[in-house]
C-alpha cells in the first residue's frame, strides 16, 4: 500500500462579486488530481507558478480546507482534521518551506524553534529535549552553539538546514519540501540537497518535492509528475519523464531548462523555438475545448499522460515504449 | 584586449562600504572591458560584489558611505568624475538599466506608456506623437503582441514576464550603447526566462548594444553569454570566452561551481558541496588567495602572495597560481568536469 494515496482532489476558491456577494464563480487552483506516494521515495511535483503545486502540498499538510476528494494516510481519509487528530497525522508529515527566513520566527531561539515540534508532540524532559535537539542540529551539521542564537544570525544555508532539522524533529514519514532550495545559492543548494537525501537514507522518509526546477528535480526524484492549470499533464518514472516525454506541455518545461553545454546552444534553442512552435499552435490537439488537460491515460505501467487515448497510443509508440 | 569596439573601460574599480564607521572593500580592483555586440556575464553566488559592480557602474551610491577608486572609461568619459547631473545624461540615455523584481521597479499608479516615454521625456526632443509611435515599437520590439492595448494597462494587469518585457523596452527607449540587465530572469518561470533572454539577445542585435548580464545561474550564461567573468568575494578569479569558461574551466572556484551544479549524469550520487563559507566584508583577507580556505587540501606553496591574473590562453584569464595544482580530492591527476 502507498504512503498516501491522493484521489481527484480538488481545491476551488470561491470569487464572491455583487451586492450580496454571492458566489459567482470559482478560481479551480487543483483540480482534480491523482497520484500516489511510495514510502521512502522522492515524489517531484513539477510545474510553473500557478499550476497549483504549492496548493496541493498545502493541502496534504492540512493547511488548505480541500473542496472534495479524498488523501488517504494509513486507509483514512485525512481531509477531515478529526482523522488527523486521531492518526497523529501532523506528526508523521512535516513541511520545508522555500523562503528560511520568514518560516522561522524571528524572536525565538534556535533551541525553542527545533523544540517546538517536540513540545507539541512528545513531552520529553527538559534534558532529554535539549539531547534531542543537539541530536538534530548534528545531523544538519550545525554545531552546539548555535542552540543559543537567532535565525537572523545564519547564512541561508544555516537557515534552510535549520527548517530541515525542525521538519524531522517528529521523526515524520513524510515531508512536504516546497521549494526548498530555490531561494539558494549553488554550493549551499548542493548542501542542502545532499542532507535531504542523507536524511531520507537514514530515517526512510518520503519527499514531496515541490519545484519548477527540473534540473534540481531529476537529481533528486524518482516518480514525478508534471502540473499544468490544476491539473496533472504527465505521470512517470524520471527516466519517463526526461528521456520520453510524451505531452507537449512538458517538452516544452524541458526544452526552456539551460544547458551548460555551450557547443551546444544554437542546436538547443532551436529545438526550444521548434517544441514552443508546436505547443503555440497546436493547442487543441493537447487540450480540450475549454484549454483544459484531459483525463490521464496509462501508456505503460509507470508512465501516464493527459491526452486523447488514440493520440496518447500513437505518440507512446513513436517514442518506442511498451504499450500498457 | 585593447580593441576598437572597446567602448567601456573599468580600470582597477574598488567600491568599499562604510561599516562602523570603517570602509570595507566590497568589490576589489576589478578590471573589465565591455565591447558592442557582446553579452558579458557576471556570475558569482550572492555576496561576491556582481551587482555591487553594476551600482557602481550605474552611480548608484551614496558617496558619503562609500569610497571608489579607480577609473570607469565610457566612450571617453570617465563616470567616475561626474557629478550628479553629468551622471543623469549617462543613465537612462545611454546606459539602460534592467532589474530583478520588475514588479518593484515600475511604478504601480502610472501606465505603461507614461513609464516608457518618461525617460524619453528626459533624453530626447521626440514630439508627444514621435513618442507615443516609439512606445508602440518598443513594446513590439520585445514582443508584446498587444502593444496599443498594454500601453493602456497597469503594471498589476500585467504577468511578470509581460513587467518584464516593459522594463527592457525602458532600459532600450534611447538605444542606449550599454544596458546592465543585473538577474533579469531570477523571478520569472523557466519558459518565461527563455523567452526573455531571447528578447535580450534580439535586441543587442539589433542596437549594437553591449550587455553586462549578471546572474548567479550557470545554465542562463552558458545559453546566452559570449564572454563570461566569474566573481568571488569581490574579486574576478576567471574571465574567458563563454567556450573557454565552460569547456576548460581552470580556476578551483570555476570547477567547483560546476561540479556542485545538478547534471544528467550524478543522478544518484551525492552533490559536490564547496567547503566552509564566503568570508563577510570585514573579515576578507588583505592578501593571499580568497578562495584557498575553501580548498585546504591544496597546499599553501601553490598559491600566490597577492594573487593577479594568469593568461592561460588568448582572452582566457585566471587568477592565482594554485589551478595549477588543483584537483578535487577524490580524482587523481587530471580533472574533466
Amino acid at each position: 500500500m502507498s504512503l498516501i494515496e491522493i484521489k481527484d482532489l480538488k481545491v476551488h476558491y470561491p470569487i464572491r462579486t455583487g451586492f450580496w456577494n454571492r458566489i459567482t464563480d470559482s478560481v479551480r487552483a487543483v483540480d482534480g488530481i491523482t497520484f500516489n506516494i511510495e514510502a521512502g521515495e522522492t515524489y517531484g511535483l513539477v510545474g510553473e507558478s500557478g499550476s497549483g503545486k504549492s496548493t496541493t502540498g498545502k493541502s496534504v499538510v492540512g493547511l488548505e480546507k480541500v473542496t472534495s476528494g479524498s488523501i488517504m494516510y494509513k486507509g483514512v481519509d485525512i481531509t477531515k482534521k478529526a482523522n488527523r487528530t486521531k492518526l497523529d497525522y501532523n506528526q508523521d508529515v512535516q513541511m520545508i518551506f522555500q523562503d528560511s527566513l520568514s518560516s522561522l520566527n524571528p524572536r525565538k531561539r534556535i533551541e525553542d524553534i527545533i523544540a517546538e515540534p517536540l513540545r507539541n508532540f512528545e513531552h520529553l524532559s527538559k534534558d532529554d529535549e535539549k539531547l534531542r535537539v543537539l541530536q538534530l542540529l548534528d545531523i544538519v551539521g550545525l554545531d552546539a552553539d548555535a542552540l543559543y542564537k537567532y535565525p537572523h544570525q545564519f547564512s541561508g544555508g544555516q537557515r534552510q538546514r535549520i527548517g530541515v532539522a525542525r521538519a524531522v524533529a517528529t521523526n515524520p514519514k513524510l515531508i512536504i519540501a516546497d521549494e526548498p532550495v530555490s531561494a539558494l545559492d549553488l554550493s549551499v543548494q548542493a548542501q542542502v540537497l545532499n542532507f535531504m537525501k542523507k536524511i531520507q537514507r537514514e530515517f526512510g522518509i518520503s519527499y514531496l518535492f515541490i519545484s519548477h526546477d527540473l534540473g534540481v528535480v531529476r537529481h533528486m526524484c524518482n516518480n514525478i509528475a508534471i502540473m499544468n492549470r490544476g491539473r496533472l499533464v504527465e505521470i512517470g518514472t524520471r527516466e519517463d519523464i526526461y528521456n520520453h516525454p510524451l505531452h507537449i506541455y512538458t517538452k516544452r518545461l524541458l526544452a526552456a531548462i539551460p544547458e551548460t553545454n555551450v557547443n551546444q546552444r544554437a542546436a538547443h534553442r532551436a529545438s526550444r523555438l521548434a517544441v514552443e512552435k508546436i505547443y503555440q499552435e497546436q493547442q487543441s490537439k493537447y487540450y480540450d475545448e475549454n484549454g483544459e488537460a484531459f483525463p490521464l491515460i496509462q501508456v505503460s505501467p509507470t508512465h501516464a499522460v493527459a491526452l486523447p487515448e488514440n493520440i496518447a497510443k500513437q505518440l507512446a509508440s513513436q517514442e518506442g515504449e511498451v504499450q500498457a | 584586449m585593447e580593441t576598437a569596439s572597446n567602448f567601456l573601460n573599468i580600470k582597477d574599480v574598488s567600491t568599499a562600504f562604510k561599516i562602523n564607521g570603517q570602509f570595507y572593500d566590497a568589490i576589489s580592483h576589478i578590471n573589465l572591458q565591455v565591447h558592442h555586440d557582446e553579452i558579458l556575464a557576471i556570475v558569482g553566488e550572492s555576496g561576491c560584489g556582481k551587482s555591487t559592480l553594476a551600482t557602481t557602474i550605474m552611480g548608484l551610491h551614496d558617496p558619503a558611505e562609500t569610497k571608489i577608486s579607480g577609473e570607469i572609461d565610457f566612450e571617453g568619459t570617465n563616470l567616475l568624475n561626474l557629478d550628479d547631473d553629468g551622471y543623469n545624461d549617462f543613465r537612462g540615455a545611454k546606459i539602460g538599466m534592467i532589474f530583478q523584481d520588475p514588479l518593484s521597479a515600475l511604478n504601480p499608479l502610472k501606465r505603461i506608456e507614461d513609464q516608457i516615454s518618461e525617460v524619453m521625456d528626459y533624453h530626447t526632443s521626440l514630439s508627444k506623437e514621435e513618442k507615443h509611435e516609439r512606445v508602440l515599437q518598443l513594446l513590439d520590439e520585445v514582443g508584446i503582441v498587444n502593444p496599443k492595448r498594454t500601453a493602456h494597462q497597469f503594471p498589476h494587469e500585467l504577468s511578470g514576464g509581460m513587467r518584464q518585457r516593459v522594463i527592457i523596452a525602458i532600459a532600450i527607449a534611447c538605444k542606449p550603447d550599454l544596458i546592465i540587465a543585473d538577474e533579469p530572469t531570477t523571478a520569472l518561470d523557466v519558459t518565461i526566462q527563455a523567452q526573455i533572454l531571447d528578447v535580450l539577445r534580439d535586441i543587442q542585435k539589433e542596437n549594437h548594444a553591449g550587455i553586462i548580464l549578471i546572474t548567479h545561474d550557470l545554465g542562463v550564461v552558458a545559453e546566452t553569454a559570449d564572454r563570461v567573468a566569474v566573481m568571488y568575494a569581490g574579486q574576478i578569479v576567471e574571465e574567458g570566452t563563454a567556450e573557454q569558461v565552460f569547456n576548460t574551466p581552470e580556476h578551483p572556484y570555476t570547477r567547483s561551481l560546476l561540479r556542485s551544479m545538478p547534471q544528467r549524469d550524478n543522478e544518484n550520487d551525492d552533490l559536490y558541496v564547496i567547503k566552509g563559507n564566503v568570508p563577510s566584508l570585514q573579515k576578507m583577507p588583505s592578501t593571499g588567495d580568497r578562495f584557498a580556505p575553501r580548498i585546504p587540501w591544496v597546499p599553501a606553496s601553490a598559491h600566490e602572495e597577492n594573487p593577479s591574473m594568469h593568461e592561460v590562453a588568448p582572452g582566457h584569464e585566471v587568477r592565482c597560481t594554485c589551478y595549477k595544482e588543483f584537483s578535487f580530492p577524490d580524482e587523481k591527476g587530471s580533472v574533466t568536469v
